[in-house]
């Protein structure tokens, strides 16, 4: 369904003094979502996962420079595409309900973004009926977004995507800092989409919720992904997961070994050469510097390292 | 020993109670565990043992004495958020020597960059942040902590980056540490005991 091939992603800035600065978020990134799949990237929060969707979107700031492509349906993504699938084809959950319009009623929300997705006809039928699917009560129709609990609030964003027919969902950072209970209701809901064939791109820090929910786990590091394994690799002494990142992470869970790897990923604006993880990889050789590894497919695993083994 | 006696709290009196009649003691070198859902007043209680709000009813005693009034707080909390709680307006660097000079042992366990201290608290990331948070409340006065979901919105590894820190330093001080967190895992990971918030909340 969704196809990411190394997806670059910089952006120019100037510093003080004229100083001109390349910032890459986004190295090389490779993702397949397939229908009737959840995909978590799961990454540590400010790493740039968030550009990835944007870039699905094709809603990047104007001073961002894009390299790669993106493939929806056997379709290479153009701009217009992107404009024409947006909100109808492929739609967004927010990270934060600041995505809101806090002086429209809830209601009227939904039922623009059901407009919007093509619904013209049925729009109003489609509101009541998304509203109904996600225990929204209908008096909150005529609510302001301020007048929500958090747990209502999250239904309306998964509303508000849902409520046309788009097929690619994008979740960004969905479970920012909830109740337990809404954090398990929110990933609910995205396991039900995917069930109902949509794919489904879960993009957070919370490697704990993607494990319940997702079919792969991508794990993002420095800007790329550096392994994508199937949901059941992550179990045990992690013998299953093949990239030393992507070991270190498993092992620092606070039910596994606790144990963190030192140092810190390298800033957008200072990447290594070679391989991104080499600073901190204590399997690192002289080659691993020499060029930046591709994705290699091993057992089930893609894995973005010249050492890896099955 | 840190110690709150069936205190309560709400914002006004026409607000429903957050906290009644909860009590706890932390004695040096004891992690407690404060085990719950948010939003059912943990944070509340945590803000209530820091001394950044008085309780209605009951009160918190510091060795038997009220907390200083003004001056250095022997009790010092860290939040989910560490964007909210460093001044936009200073550079990190400012922020972070504002109150004493960390040692350059403790920068590097905490893999602070030396080119962050020039730069501006929205110039970095959370994780980041979060680290220039812990170095600043391992103050060398403070002897109790309050980690209040410290590390819910970082990556596993930083995770465990800055508990393994905060644990050293806590062993060698002998300090006392409440850890307010939903993360059952966690909880039994770093504390040496750990109070079920709800079940406690409803005895008392
Ligand atoms: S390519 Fe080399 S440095 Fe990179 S992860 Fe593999 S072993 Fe480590």
């Amino acid at each position: 369904m969704l196809e990411v091939r190394s997806l670059s992603i910089h952006f120019h800035r100037y510093a003080r003094g004229l100083r001109r600065t390349v910032l890459t978020p986004v190295v090389d990134l490779d993702l397949k979502v397939s229908a009737g799949e959840v995909v978590a990237v799961v990454g540590s929060s400010g790493s740039g996962k968030s550009l990835l969707a944007h870039a699905v979107l094709g809603i990047l700031p104007s001073n961002a420079h894009i390299e790669g492509e993106i493939w929806y349906k056997g379709q290479l993504l153009t701009p217009e595409r992107q404009a024409a699938m947006r909100g109808r084809r492929i739609a967004l959950i927010p990270q934060s309900v600041s995505f809101l319009d806090p002086l429209m009623r809830v209601g009227a929300q939904v039922l623009r973004a059901a407009q919007l997705s093509g619904k013209n006809r049925h729009s109003a039928a489609a509101q009541r009926a998304i509203f109904q699917r996600y225990q929204l009560p209908l008096e909150v129709e005529r609510w302001y977004p301020f007048q929500l609990s958090g747990g209502m609030a999250r239904r309306t964003l998964v509303s508000m995507a849902v409520v046309g027919e788009a097929e690619l969902i994008l979740a960004d950072e969905p479970t920012p800092g909830l109740h337990p209970e809404v954090v398990q209701e929110t990933l609910n809901h995205l396991r039900q989409l995917a069930d109902e064939q949509r794919g489904v791109v879960l993009i957070t820090h919370d490697i704990q919720a993607a494990l319940q929910v997702a079919d792969q786990i991508a794990v993002f590091y420095a800007g790329t992904t550096v392994e994508i394994a199937p949901v059941t690799a992550f179990s045990g002494k992690g013998e299953g997961l093949l990239h030393p990142y992507t070991q270190a992470l498993w092992r620092s869970l606070p039910q596994n070994e606790f144990i963190p790897l030192p140092g810190m990923q390298p800033s957008p604006q200072d990447l290594p050469q070679g391989c991104l993880f080499a600073p901190r990889c204590p399997l690192a050789t002289a080659e691993c510097t020499a060029e930046r590894p591709t994705m290699r497919a091993i057992a089930q695993n893609q894995v973005r390292c010249i050492h890896a083994q099955g | 020993m840190l110690k709150a006696e069936r205190v309560s709290f709400r914002y006004s009196p026409n607000r429903p109670w957050i906290l009644q009649g909860f009590s706890l003691s932390i004695t040096p070198g004891e992690r407690v565990g404060l085990y719950g859902p948010s939003g059912c007043g943990k944070t509340t209680f945590g803000r209530v043992l820091a001394g950044y709000l008085q309780p209605i009813g009951g009160k918190v005693e510091l060795d038997g004495k009220p907390l200083p009034p003004k001056g250095y707080c022997p009790v010092q909390m860290i939040f989910q958020h560490p964007e909210l709680a460093i001044n936009p307006r200073w550079t990190i660097g400012k922020a972070l020597y504002e109150a004493y000079q960390p040692p350059p042992s403790l920068l590097e366990a905490l893999s602070l960059d030396l080119h962050w201290f020039e730069r501006f608290p929205h110039e970095l990331s959370n994780g980041e942040l979060q680290r220039i948070a812990v170095a600043r409340v391992l103050d060398p006065r403070t002897r109790y902590l309050i980690a209040d979901e410290m590390t819910t919105m970082l990556d596993a590894n930083t995770q465990a980056q800055l508990w393994q820190v905060l644990l050293d330093v806590a062993a060698q001080r002998q300090l006392g540490m409440l850890v307010i967190s939903h993360d059952r895992p966690l909880l039994e990971r770093v504390c040496t005991r750990i109070v079920d918030w709800a079940m406690e909340a409803q005895t008392t």
